[in-house]
């Protein structure tokens, strides 16, 4: 394996597993902050119990998600010396930002997990609502550090130079909003499925109903909301993608030839070479739709940018295929849900409505993964879209497919724990939470 | 501003190397504690590190992002020529902080397993804070070659050279006598008091021995220590501060009297030292072979960046400094 291509296998690896603690560690408080305050109303100890039973998995993550972001920020320097040179002051002003609402958050988890017995109720519950929210704002944060990578702004590159920089603006590029609201939506989605699906299966297994439909309940409530909204927000991104990055666009899509009445191809397997589609569903005049919000508009395709620039569309159209997929699964898996709750219908008991939850448990997590390769692998070969190629980012050092085996096994070690800990943690439920109150 | 900033720099390792140091120390106690106390030994270190080591370790990531906003060019010279010790320090990172926590919240408490993550805790333990350390020593050592051609010149003698290896000897020493020193504040049993202090005073004496070490290898490797803080009268006065506080920490913990001084104490004697070193070759960060060096004052980022990282880090620390103190606040106060 060549460096540079370990460099940024590396790199895929490290923010794909990190991604995933930092999602549940954003989610996780929020959910934590509504099952605490609803056993402050009502005094219904199992709400105590779901809360002290969500802390303990929280922590395991929270440190997890707390490592490996340590490693990300000393990967960025030792993979990519040659863009932090140059990047570091331009798009660091949410990682200064993203520094202190992380503060705040380990501050505040440190007096949530361990202020059982020591604090006021609500000083407790409202330690528990600073983490979601400073979970939230480091999403937020460092979505816009990786947005300016895909739409820099807030300098000028003059001669091989960068120039009248101002941090501020390039936070405020023109991606964030639509990067950063999708990967928020997306975050509570996967949790909140995965989360509702654990409990789903339990229910299933008829171990401990009471403790695990409400816990259900919480997450399904957010996990189906957010999958709802989330195709109009990956709308938004889609169109303004298009407009910063019509290589990128033209990937996802595999869409080789400009044309009016652009078709939208689904599913099929891309020849680069051929540029064409084989065995794909074309639907005449939908992209130009989605685009530009017309038939007829014509799009921009591959042929209008150099080889030398393209992305891989392979790559990048199969992940985009999976993430609109699983998108529009989920959607129509929260629909249902609150048609049921709108109905007032008991599916709980029925073995179908379980089993669908139970296997949509990873499905927003496979959704992300997939989103992360389009937006990463889309950019490609740009590290700054249009301003500086990856490949002269890379670190100088040789060797670094030894350090891509060590991450590998690491991250591979890790999540074998992590899965072996939740489990012995979901077994413990009923010794540990079934009497009245549980021990935090 | 950039001195706003770079003062936030030093107080961020400061403060990591005081609290993560602690922090690692208990580790290090651990792995040098005989068999039969280790339990004692480990719960009351537990009690006392476990609400706010999350926090400590964020000095270090405020370390990073400040190094790699405001001097973006040291820190990726140093990413690029300390790229090994770099790598297996966040190997430490990332295996001891999993293991401290997957230690606690294991739903089943069984002894083999428990017993696994400790031993992954404290080698960790150690392995981290040699590594800090070697780093640190590196940046000063003048072995970082950017001129080399062969891969062992540019990525491995770079920092496996004597200076730095005892520096991180020296830096695994006072991780352990700040650990024991804050757990003597901890406990209120007179023998325990009386065995964490033996205990800090043999890391104590570790220390010093590492600390002549570093001025051994010093000489053999050509960094003018002695020279760089002897002809510094702040570097000078910081010694002598140390050596002075040190002969009162020994007389106030063979009393056993008065045990918070001891712990104000011990964080001044290290804040010292490093205020001596840093100092002596204030602004130089690194060191370079050819005696070139880079500076903090002329390899920062452009002066809007470092302005916007000024205001944030001081707006900043108005929401992070109180909630800070009402976390240790907090965990003095007895359970209700
Ligand atoms: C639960 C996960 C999930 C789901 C169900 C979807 N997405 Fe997504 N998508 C993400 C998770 C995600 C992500 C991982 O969070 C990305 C990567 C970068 C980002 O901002 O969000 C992303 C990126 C991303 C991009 C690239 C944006 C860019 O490069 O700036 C587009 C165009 C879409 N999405 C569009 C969609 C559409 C039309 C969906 C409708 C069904 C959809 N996504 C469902
Ligand atoms: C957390 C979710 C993320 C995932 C799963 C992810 C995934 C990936 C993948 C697959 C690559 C390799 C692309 C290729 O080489 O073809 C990559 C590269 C990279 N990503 Fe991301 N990414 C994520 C977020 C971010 C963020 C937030 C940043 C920075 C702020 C970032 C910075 C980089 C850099 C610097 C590279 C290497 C250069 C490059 O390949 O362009 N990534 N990432
Ligand atoms: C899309 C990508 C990312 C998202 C959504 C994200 C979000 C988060 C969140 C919410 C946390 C809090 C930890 C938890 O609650 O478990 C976290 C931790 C962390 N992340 Fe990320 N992150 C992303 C990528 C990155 C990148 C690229 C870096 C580094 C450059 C990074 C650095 C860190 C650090 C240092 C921590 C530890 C903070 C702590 O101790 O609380 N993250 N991340």
């Amino acid at each position: 394996m060549d460096d540079f291509l370990a460099a940024r296998s590396q790199m895929a690896l490290s923010l794909g597993f990190h991604i995933i603690y930092s999602c549940i560690g954003m989610v996780m408080p929020v959910f934590m902050a509504i099952s605490h305050y609803k056993w402050i109303k009502t005094q219904d100890p199992v709400y105590k119990n779901i809360t002290v039973a969500w802390s303990k998995g929280v922590a395991i993550f929270f440190a997890t998600g707390a490592v490996s972001g340590t490693m990300l920020s000393f990967e960025l320097g030792l993979l990519w010396p040659g863009f932090m040179k140059h990047a570091g002051p331009i798009f660091g002003m949410p990682f200064s930002l993203e520094g202190v609402a992380f503060f705040i958050e380990a501050i505040a988890l440190g007096l949530f997990l361990y202020g059982w017995n020591k604090l006021n109720n609500w000083v407790h519950w409202t330690a528990g609502v600073i983490v979601g929210i400073s979970g939230v704002a480091s999403g937020i944060l460092v979505v816009s550090a990786n947005s300016w990578m895909n739409s820099p702004s807030g300098f000028d590159f003059v001669n091989g130079q960068y120039v009248n920089i101002d941090p501020v603006k390039a936070m405020f590029n023109k991606a964030w909003f639509s990067e950063s609201l999708h990967m928020i939506i997306a975050a509570f989605s996967a949790t909140g499925f995965a989360v509702a699906g654990i409990h789903a299966l339990m229910i299933y297994r008829k171990k401990n109903i009471a403790f695990h439909t409400k816990a259900f309940k919480i997450a399904i409530i957010f996990g189906a909301a957010a999958a709802i909204l989330q195709p109009f927000s990956g709308d938004l991104s889609a169109k303004n993608a298009a407009k910063r990055q019509p290589a990128k666009l033209a990937a996802m899509e595999a869409y080789f030839h400009t044309q009016e009445y652009a078709p939208l191809v689904i599913g099929g397997i891309p020849d680069t070479a051929a540029k064409k589609v084989n065995y794909g569903l074309e639907i005449p005049g939908l992209l130009s739709f989605l685009v530009h919000d017309n038939f007829k508009t014509q799009v921009n395709g591959l042929d209008k940018i150099p080889v030398k620039n393209q992305p891989p569309v392979a790559v990048t159209h199969y992940a985009f295929q999976i993430m609109v997929g699983i998108g529009v699964l989920m959607m129509l898996i929260g629909i249902i849900y609150f048609y049921e709750l709108w109905k007032k219908k008991d599916l709980l008991s029925k073995p179908w409505f379980l089993k669908t939850f139970i296997w949509a448990t990873p499905l927003g997590f496979i959704a992300l993964e997939a989103g992360w390769t389009v937006t990463e692998v889309g950019r490609q070969p740009w590290i700054i879209q249009g301003v500086m190629r990856t490949s002269e980012a890379v670190t100088p050092m040789p060797g670094i497919q030894y350090s891509f085996y060590l991450f590998s096994f690491i991250y591979f070690t890790l999540s074998v724990a992590v899965i072996f800990l939740l489990k012995r943690q979901i077994q413990m439920v009923p010794e540990l939470y079934d009497r009245k109150t549980a021990q935090p | 501003m950039l001195y706003i900033v770079i003062l936030f720099l030093f107080a961020a390792i400061t403060l990591y190397f005081l609290l993560g140091g602690a922090d690692f120390g208990a580790g290090i106690i651990e792995l040098f504690t005989s068999t039969d106390n280790k339990h004692r030994t480990r719960k009351i270190m537990y009690q006392a590190i476990g609400p706010i080591w999350e926090a400590n370790h964020m000095w270090l990531i405020i370390t990073v992002v400040v190094l790699f906003v405001g001097f973006p060019v040291i820190y990726s010279e140093m990413c690029i020529y300390l790229h090994i010790p770099l790598l297996v320090m966040l190997l430490g990172v990332i295996a001891r902080g999993t293991a401290f926590s997957f230690r606690n919240y294991d739903a089943i408490k069984d002894e083999k397993t428990q017993a696994f993550y400790t031993h992954i805790f404290v080698y960790s333990s150690f392995v981290t804070p040699l590594f800090l350390g070697i780093i640190a020593g590196s940046a000063l050592s003048g072995q970082i070659d950017p001129k080399a051609t062969d891969f062992l010149h540019a990525y491995i003698f770079s920092w496996f050279n004597w200076f730095s290896v005892s520096v991180g000897f020296f830096t695994v020493a006072l991780c352990g006598f700040l650990a024991a020193i804050y757990i003597v504040g901890e406990t209120e049993d007179v023998d325990e008091i009386k065995r964490y202090i033996r205990k800090a005073k043999i890391m104590n004496i570790a220390a010093v021995i590492c600390g002549a070490l570093v001025f051994l290898a010093s000489h053999f490797e050509h960094v003018h220590l002695a020279n760089w803080i002897f002809g510094n009268p702040v570097s000078l006065v910081s010694v002598i501060a140390a050596t002075i506080s040190l002969v009162v920490l020994y007389l106030i913990i063979s009393h056993r009297r008065n045990r918070q001084w001891i712990r104000v104490l011990a964080a001044f004697q290290v804040c010292m030292i490093l205020i001596s070193v840093g100092f002596s070759r204030f602004p130089r960060f690194v060191i370079f072979k050819d005696g070139s060096s880079m500076s903090l004052l002329s390899e920062h980022a452009n002066s809007n960046s470092i302005d916007d990282l000024g205001i944030g880090l001081l707006v900043g620390s108005l929401f992070i400094l109180p909630a800070l103190g009402y976390l240790y606040y907090a965990f003095k106060k007895k359970d209700r």
